[in-house]
Protein backbone atom coordinates (compact mmCIF):
# COMPACT_ATOMS: atom_id res chain seq x y z
CA UNK A 1 0.00 0.00 0.00
CA UNK A 2 0.97 3.41 -0.77
CA UNK A 3 2.10 5.68 2.03
CA UNK A 4 -0.90 9.53 2.30
CA UNK A 5 1.51 12.12 3.00
CA UNK A 6 -1.31 15.50 4.13
CA UNK A 7 -0.24 18.76 3.44
CA UNK A 8 -2.32 21.18 6.00
CA UNK A 9 -3.88 23.96 3.29
CA UNK A 10 -6.63 25.49 5.89
CA UNK A 11 -7.30 28.44 3.07
CA UNK A 12 -10.80 30.10 2.11
CA UNK A 13 -12.17 29.55 -1.01
CA UNK A 14 -14.05 32.83 -0.72
CA UNK A 15 -10.92 34.54 1.31
CA UNK A 16 -8.20 33.47 -1.73
CA UNK A 17 -11.00 35.49 -3.87
CA UNK A 18 -11.14 38.63 -1.91
CA UNK A 19 -7.02 38.34 -1.87
CA UNK A 20 -7.19 38.08 -5.43
CA UNK A 21 -9.36 41.28 -5.97
CA UNK A 22 -7.40 42.99 -3.46
CA UNK A 23 -4.73 42.87 -5.63
CA UNK A 24 -6.49 42.80 -8.79
CA UNK A 25 -7.66 46.99 -7.43
CA UNK A 26 -3.97 47.87 -6.59
CA UNK A 27 -3.08 46.66 -10.33
CA UNK A 28 -5.91 48.90 -11.83
CA UNK A 29 -4.85 51.80 -9.48
CA UNK A 30 -1.58 51.69 -11.04
CA UNK A 31 -2.54 51.50 -14.17
CA UNK A 32 -5.17 53.94 -13.71
CA UNK A 33 -8.09 52.15 -14.62
CA UNK A 34 -10.95 52.60 -12.84
CA UNK A 35 -13.27 49.49 -12.86
CA UNK A 36 -17.12 48.97 -12.37
CA UNK A 37 -19.04 46.05 -11.59
CA UNK A 38 -22.78 46.30 -13.22
CA UNK A 39 -25.18 43.47 -11.64
CA UNK A 40 -28.58 42.83 -12.16
CA UNK A 41 -30.90 40.31 -12.91
CA UNK A 42 -31.76 39.15 -16.65
CA UNK A 43 -33.48 41.46 -18.53
CA UNK A 44 -33.42 44.80 -15.88
CA UNK A 45 -31.28 47.04 -18.34
CA UNK A 46 -27.94 46.69 -18.06
CA UNK A 47 -27.02 46.94 -21.58
CA UNK A 48 -29.61 49.41 -22.24
CA UNK A 49 -28.28 51.38 -19.43
CA UNK A 50 -24.60 51.35 -20.33
CA UNK A 51 -25.06 52.49 -23.84
CA UNK A 52 -27.17 56.13 -22.41
CA UNK A 53 -23.94 55.80 -19.78
CA UNK A 54 -21.57 55.61 -22.29
CA UNK A 55 -23.29 58.53 -23.96
CA UNK A 56 -22.82 60.28 -21.66
CA UNK A 57 -19.43 60.02 -20.73
CA UNK A 58 -17.85 58.93 -23.56
CA UNK A 59 -16.35 62.41 -25.12
CA UNK A 60 -14.93 62.66 -21.31
CA UNK A 61 -13.08 59.39 -20.88
CA UNK A 62 -12.34 56.03 -22.43
CA UNK A 63 -14.38 53.27 -22.01
CA UNK A 64 -14.13 49.57 -22.36
CA UNK A 65 -16.56 46.96 -21.38
CA UNK A 66 -16.54 43.70 -20.81
CA UNK A 67 -19.88 41.51 -21.27
CA UNK A 68 -20.44 38.25 -19.39
CA UNK A 69 -22.94 36.99 -21.71
CA UNK A 70 -23.36 32.99 -20.81
CA UNK A 71 -23.40 32.12 -24.67
CA UNK A 72 -23.55 34.94 -27.12
CA UNK A 73 -22.34 38.05 -28.34
CA UNK A 74 -25.30 40.38 -28.41
CA UNK A 75 -24.29 42.54 -25.78
CA UNK A 76 -21.26 43.06 -26.80
CA UNK A 77 -21.79 44.30 -29.84
CA UNK A 78 -24.50 46.47 -28.92
CA UNK A 79 -21.98 47.98 -27.31
CA UNK A 80 -19.11 48.18 -29.79
CA UNK A 81 -22.08 49.55 -31.87
CA UNK A 82 -21.39 52.88 -29.68
CA UNK A 83 -17.80 53.34 -30.77
CA UNK A 84 -16.28 51.61 -27.39
CA UNK A 85 -13.85 49.15 -26.75
CA UNK A 86 -15.95 46.18 -26.08
CA UNK A 87 -15.34 42.57 -25.54
CA UNK A 88 -17.28 39.39 -24.35
CA UNK A 89 -15.72 37.23 -21.62
CA UNK A 90 -16.39 33.38 -21.89
CA UNK A 91 -17.89 32.74 -19.17
CA UNK A 92 -18.70 28.67 -20.03
CA UNK A 93 -22.26 28.75 -18.30
CA UNK A 94 -20.94 30.23 -14.95
CA UNK A 95 -22.90 32.18 -12.57
CA UNK A 96 -20.80 34.62 -11.38
CA UNK A 97 -17.25 36.17 -12.60
CA UNK A 98 -14.67 35.74 -9.65
CA UNK A 99 -11.74 38.38 -9.31
CA UNK A 100 -9.53 35.63 -11.34
CA UNK A 101 -12.23 35.72 -14.28
CA UNK A 102 -12.43 39.35 -14.32
CA UNK A 103 -8.21 40.35 -14.47
CA UNK A 104 -8.36 37.83 -17.59
CA UNK A 105 -11.42 39.84 -19.14
CA UNK A 106 -9.28 43.15 -18.06
CA UNK A 107 -6.34 41.50 -20.16
CA UNK A 108 -7.71 40.80 -23.36
CA UNK A 109 -9.23 44.39 -22.88
CA UNK A 110 -6.08 45.39 -23.04
CA UNK A 111 -5.24 43.31 -25.93
CA UNK A 112 -7.91 44.78 -28.32
CA UNK A 113 -6.89 48.13 -26.79
CA UNK A 114 -3.39 48.07 -28.58
CA UNK A 115 -2.00 50.34 -31.00
CA UNK A 116 -4.64 52.95 -29.52
CA UNK A 117 -3.90 56.56 -27.85
CA UNK A 118 -3.73 55.22 -24.12
CA UNK A 119 -5.29 52.29 -22.06
CA UNK A 120 -8.90 52.85 -20.79
CA UNK A 121 -9.90 55.46 -17.75
CA UNK A 122 -13.50 53.15 -17.22
CA UNK A 123 -13.91 49.57 -17.52
CA UNK A 124 -17.43 48.50 -17.26
CA UNK A 125 -17.73 44.90 -16.46
CA UNK A 126 -21.64 43.64 -17.17
CA UNK A 127 -21.66 40.80 -14.55
CA UNK A 128 -23.78 37.73 -15.11
CA UNK A 129 -27.54 38.73 -14.94
CA UNK A 130 -28.55 37.08 -11.51
CA UNK A 131 -28.96 38.63 -8.11
CA UNK A 132 -27.42 36.07 -5.66
CA UNK A 133 -24.06 34.59 -6.81
CA UNK A 134 -22.78 37.64 -8.16
CA UNK A 135 -23.01 39.19 -5.11
CA UNK A 136 -20.51 36.50 -2.96
CA UNK A 137 -17.65 36.99 -5.75
CA UNK A 138 -15.70 40.12 -5.69
CA UNK A 139 -14.50 41.00 -8.70
CA UNK A 140 -11.36 43.23 -7.63
CA UNK A 141 -13.91 46.62 -8.79
CA UNK A 142 -13.55 50.00 -6.97
CA UNK A 143 -17.56 50.25 -7.02
CA UNK A 144 -20.19 47.78 -7.46
CA UNK A 145 -23.72 49.24 -8.91
CA UNK A 146 -26.91 46.61 -9.11
CA UNK A 147 -30.20 47.85 -11.28
CA UNK A 148 -33.45 46.82 -9.92
CA UNK A 149 -36.15 47.33 -12.42
CA UNK A 150 -39.86 48.01 -11.78
CA UNK A 151 -41.45 44.98 -12.98
CA UNK A 152 -39.24 43.05 -10.40
CA UNK A 153 -41.07 44.34 -7.66
CA UNK A 154 -39.92 46.75 -4.51
CA UNK A 155 -39.40 43.65 -2.35
CA UNK A 156 -36.07 42.51 -4.27
CA UNK A 157 -34.40 44.37 -1.33
CA UNK A 158 -35.58 42.00 1.51
CA UNK A 159 -35.55 38.74 -1.02
CA UNK A 160 -31.25 39.35 -2.13
CA UNK A 161 -30.22 41.53 0.96
CA UNK A 162 -26.52 40.19 0.00
CA UNK A 163 -26.61 41.81 -3.36
CA UNK A 164 -28.38 45.11 -1.91
CA UNK A 165 -25.37 45.36 0.95
CA UNK A 166 -22.58 45.02 -1.20
CA UNK A 167 -23.90 48.21 -3.92
CA UNK A 168 -22.77 51.30 -3.43
CA UNK A 169 -25.51 52.44 -6.41
CA UNK A 170 -28.65 51.09 -6.96
CA UNK A 171 -30.44 52.09 -10.28
CA UNK A 172 -34.18 51.69 -10.16
CA UNK A 173 -34.88 51.49 -13.68
CA UNK A 174 -38.01 51.13 -16.01
CA UNK A 175 -39.63 54.27 -13.72
CA UNK A 176 -41.79 54.75 -17.48
CA UNK A 177 -43.65 51.82 -16.46
CA UNK A 178 -44.29 52.40 -12.79
CA UNK A 179 -47.98 53.19 -13.62
CA UNK A 180 -48.55 49.52 -14.75
CA UNK A 181 -47.05 48.19 -11.68
CA UNK A 182 -47.83 48.05 -7.93
CA UNK A 183 -44.08 49.26 -7.09
CA UNK A 184 -43.69 51.63 -4.47
CA UNK A 185 -40.61 53.57 -4.45
CA UNK A 186 -40.82 55.04 -1.14
CA UNK A 187 -41.16 51.45 0.39
CA UNK A 188 -38.09 50.32 -1.99
CA UNK A 189 -35.61 52.67 -0.82
CA UNK A 190 -36.66 52.09 2.78
CA UNK A 191 -36.32 48.68 1.72
CA UNK A 192 -32.73 49.05 0.10
CA UNK A 193 -31.62 51.59 3.42
CA UNK A 194 -32.70 48.55 5.90
CA UNK A 195 -30.09 46.39 4.13
CA UNK A 196 -27.66 49.14 3.22
CA UNK A 197 -28.07 52.68 4.53
CA UNK A 198 -25.20 54.06 2.90
CA UNK A 199 -26.51 52.86 -0.87
CA UNK A 200 -27.69 55.59 -3.32
CA UNK A 201 -30.87 55.31 -4.79
CA UNK A 202 -30.95 56.97 -8.57
CA UNK A 203 -34.25 56.14 -10.59
CA UNK A 204 -33.73 56.16 -14.13
CA UNK A 205 -35.39 55.50 -17.27
CA UNK A 206 -32.83 53.90 -19.41
CA UNK A 207 -35.30 53.57 -22.51
CA UNK A 208 -35.18 57.57 -22.38
CA UNK A 209 -32.63 58.38 -21.01
CA UNK A 210 -34.07 60.14 -17.97
CA UNK A 211 -32.33 60.30 -14.55
CA UNK A 212 -29.22 58.63 -16.52
CA UNK A 213 -27.24 61.80 -16.34
CA UNK A 214 -27.54 61.60 -11.79
CA UNK A 215 -25.64 58.26 -12.17
CA UNK A 216 -22.88 59.53 -15.01
CA UNK A 217 -22.34 62.76 -12.60
CA UNK A 218 -22.07 60.17 -9.74
CA UNK A 219 -19.73 58.11 -11.72
CA UNK A 220 -17.63 61.30 -12.62
CA UNK A 221 -17.37 62.11 -9.09
CA UNK A 222 -15.95 58.78 -8.16
CA UNK A 223 -13.68 58.39 -10.82
CA UNK A 224 -12.10 62.06 -9.80
CA UNK A 225 -12.44 60.94 -5.96
CA UNK A 226 -10.41 57.44 -6.51
CA UNK A 227 -7.62 59.35 -8.85
CA UNK A 228 -7.04 61.92 -6.24
CA UNK A 229 -6.77 59.27 -3.79
CA UNK A 230 -3.85 57.81 -5.47
CA UNK A 231 -1.92 60.90 -5.71
CA UNK A 232 -2.10 61.59 -1.92
CA UNK A 233 -0.75 57.54 -1.72
CA UNK A 234 2.07 58.25 -4.32
CA UNK B 1 -22.84 27.51 -12.63
CA UNK B 2 -21.99 28.70 -9.34
CA UNK B 3 -20.05 25.21 -8.23
CA UNK B 4 -18.12 24.94 -11.16
CA UNK B 5 -16.58 28.66 -10.92
CA UNK B 6 -15.57 27.55 -6.91
CA UNK B 7 -13.84 24.25 -8.23
CA UNK B 8 -11.82 26.29 -10.48
CA UNK B 9 -10.08 28.61 -8.13
CA UNK B 10 -9.76 25.26 -5.43
CA UNK B 11 -7.99 24.16 -8.25
CA UNK B 12 -5.69 27.33 -9.01
CA UNK B 13 -5.21 27.49 -4.78
CA UNK B 14 -4.27 23.29 -4.92
CA UNK B 15 -1.93 24.15 -8.06
CA UNK B 16 -0.20 26.32 -5.92
CA UNK B 17 0.34 24.75 -3.04
CA UNK B 18 1.29 22.00 -4.94
CA UNK B 19 4.19 24.23 -6.83
CA UNK B 20 5.19 25.44 -3.42
CA UNK B 21 5.85 22.20 -2.12
CA UNK B 22 7.00 20.89 -5.15
CA UNK B 23 4.74 18.22 -6.05
CA UNK B 24 3.27 17.01 -9.26
CA UNK B 25 0.49 14.76 -8.20
CA UNK B 26 -2.28 15.37 -5.89
CA UNK B 27 -4.55 12.33 -4.29
CA UNK B 28 -7.13 13.71 -2.86
CA UNK B 29 -8.08 17.18 -1.16
CA UNK B 30 -10.27 17.70 1.83
CA UNK B 31 -12.85 20.70 2.27
CA UNK B 32 -14.84 21.62 4.83
CA UNK B 33 -18.35 23.50 3.72
CA UNK B 34 -20.34 25.36 5.67
CA UNK B 35 -24.55 24.35 5.40
CA UNK B 36 -25.20 27.54 4.71
CA UNK B 37 -21.96 28.78 2.40
CA UNK B 38 -24.48 28.78 -0.82
CA UNK B 39 -22.02 25.59 -2.31
CA UNK B 40 -23.87 22.07 -3.00
CA UNK B 41 -22.04 19.29 -2.54
CA UNK B 42 -23.29 17.03 -4.99
CA UNK B 43 -23.36 19.56 -7.56
CA UNK B 44 -19.61 20.43 -6.42
CA UNK B 45 -18.25 16.82 -7.09
CA UNK B 46 -19.85 16.99 -10.40
CA UNK B 47 -17.97 19.65 -11.75
CA UNK B 48 -14.71 18.83 -9.72
CA UNK B 49 -15.35 15.08 -11.55
CA UNK B 50 -15.36 17.08 -14.98
CA UNK B 51 -12.61 19.64 -14.19
CA UNK B 52 -9.82 17.88 -12.24
CA UNK B 53 -9.42 15.42 -15.38
CA UNK B 54 -8.51 18.45 -17.26
CA UNK B 55 -6.04 19.21 -15.20
CA UNK B 56 -2.06 17.33 -14.68
CA UNK B 57 -1.91 17.60 -11.08
CA UNK B 58 -5.37 16.85 -10.09
CA UNK B 59 -5.96 14.37 -12.44
CA UNK B 60 -8.29 11.54 -11.10
CA UNK B 61 -8.06 13.44 -7.55
CA UNK B 62 -10.25 12.33 -5.07
CA UNK B 63 -12.71 15.60 -3.59
CA UNK B 64 -13.82 14.87 0.43
CA UNK B 65 -16.37 17.20 1.81
CA UNK B 66 -16.71 17.68 5.72
CA UNK B 67 -20.04 19.68 6.43
CA UNK B 68 -20.05 22.34 9.33
CA UNK B 69 -23.46 23.17 10.78
CA UNK B 70 -24.53 26.16 10.67
CA UNK B 71 -25.34 28.37 13.97
CA UNK B 72 -26.51 31.37 14.69
CA UNK B 73 -25.65 33.35 17.89
CA UNK B 74 -28.15 35.57 19.19
CA UNK B 75 -27.34 39.05 20.60
CA UNK B 76 -30.21 39.61 22.61
CA UNK B 77 -29.73 36.20 24.73
CA UNK B 78 -26.68 35.26 24.40
CA UNK B 79 -27.54 31.90 23.04
CA UNK B 80 -27.20 29.94 19.67
CA UNK B 81 -28.98 27.76 17.94
CA UNK B 82 -28.96 25.83 14.42
CA UNK B 83 -29.29 28.52 11.58
CA UNK B 84 -31.20 26.34 9.08
CA UNK B 85 -34.24 25.43 11.17
CA UNK B 86 -34.67 28.61 13.21
CA UNK B 87 -33.11 31.34 10.57
CA UNK B 88 -32.85 35.06 11.59
CA UNK B 89 -35.57 34.91 14.30
CA UNK B 90 -33.86 33.47 17.96
CA UNK B 91 -35.98 30.95 18.88
CA UNK B 92 -35.31 31.28 22.62
CA UNK B 93 -36.17 35.08 22.82
CA UNK B 94 -37.79 36.48 19.44
CA UNK B 95 -34.94 38.62 19.03
CA UNK B 96 -33.38 39.81 15.42
CA UNK B 97 -30.12 41.01 16.33
CA UNK B 98 -28.06 38.10 15.38
CA UNK B 99 -25.62 36.88 13.43
CA UNK B 100 -23.81 33.74 11.56
CA UNK B 101 -21.24 32.00 14.00
CA UNK B 102 -20.14 29.19 11.74
CA UNK B 103 -21.54 27.66 8.60
CA UNK B 104 -20.90 30.44 5.25
CA UNK B 105 -16.96 28.93 5.11
CA UNK B 106 -15.50 27.09 2.49
CA UNK B 107 -12.33 25.80 3.16
CA UNK B 108 -9.27 23.73 1.49
CA UNK B 109 -8.60 21.91 4.41
CA UNK B 110 -5.75 19.13 3.56
CA UNK B 111 -4.41 17.76 0.44
CA UNK B 112 -2.89 14.00 0.22
CA UNK B 113 -0.32 12.76 -1.82
CA UNK B 114 0.90 9.50 -2.13
CA UNK B 115 5.03 9.05 -1.26
N1 LIG C 1 -39.97 50.13 -20.62
C1 LIG C 1 -38.67 50.06 -20.47
N2 LIG C 1 -37.99 49.04 -20.99
C2 LIG C 1 -36.65 49.01 -20.81
C3 LIG C 1 -35.95 50.01 -20.08
N3 LIG C 1 -34.65 49.68 -20.06
C4 LIG C 1 -34.52 48.53 -20.74
N4 LIG C 1 -35.73 48.12 -21.21
C5 LIG C 1 -36.01 46.93 -22.01
O1 LIG C 1 -35.77 45.77 -21.23
C6 LIG C 1 -35.25 44.72 -22.05
C7 LIG C 1 -33.96 44.20 -21.47
O2 LIG C 1 -32.97 45.21 -21.49
P1 LIG C 1 -31.41 44.93 -21.53
O3 LIG C 1 -30.72 46.24 -21.48
O4 LIG C 1 -31.08 44.00 -22.64
O5 LIG C 1 -31.24 44.16 -20.16
P2 LIG C 1 -29.98 43.37 -19.59
O6 LIG C 1 -30.02 43.49 -18.12
O7 LIG C 1 -28.74 43.82 -20.28
O8 LIG C 1 -30.34 41.89 -20.03
P3 LIG C 1 -29.41 40.59 -20.01
O9 LIG C 1 -28.04 41.01 -20.47
O10 LIG C 1 -30.08 39.65 -20.96
O11 LIG C 1 -29.42 40.11 -18.60
C8 LIG C 1 -35.09 45.29 -23.43
O12 LIG C 1 -36.22 44.94 -24.20
C9 LIG C 1 -35.05 46.79 -23.18
O13 LIG C 1 -35.51 47.54 -24.28
C10 LIG C 1 -36.73 51.10 -19.54
O14 LIG C 1 -36.22 52.00 -18.90
N5 LIG C 1 -38.07 51.05 -19.74
MG1 LIG D 1 -27.28 42.67 -21.27
ZN1 LIG E 1 -32.21 35.16 21.69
Amino acid sequence: MKDVRIIEVKRSVFASNEERADLLRQELKKKGIFLLNLMSSPGSGKTTTLVRTIEALKNTCRIGVMEADIDSDVDARTIAEQGVLSIQLHTGGMCHLDAEMTRQGLQELEKENSGQTGPVDLAILENVGNLVCPAEFDTGACKNTMILSVPEGDDKPLKYPLMFSVCDVVLINKIDVLPYFDFDMERCIQNIHKRNPQAKVIPICARTGEGVDDFAAWLTDEMRAWKEEEKSHA
Amino acid sequence: MHELGIVFSIIRDVEEVAKENRIDKVDGVRLRVGEVSTVIPYYLEDCWNWAVDRTDILKGAALHIDTVPAVTFCGGCQKTYPTVTYGKICPHCGSEDTWLQQGDECVIQEIEVSE
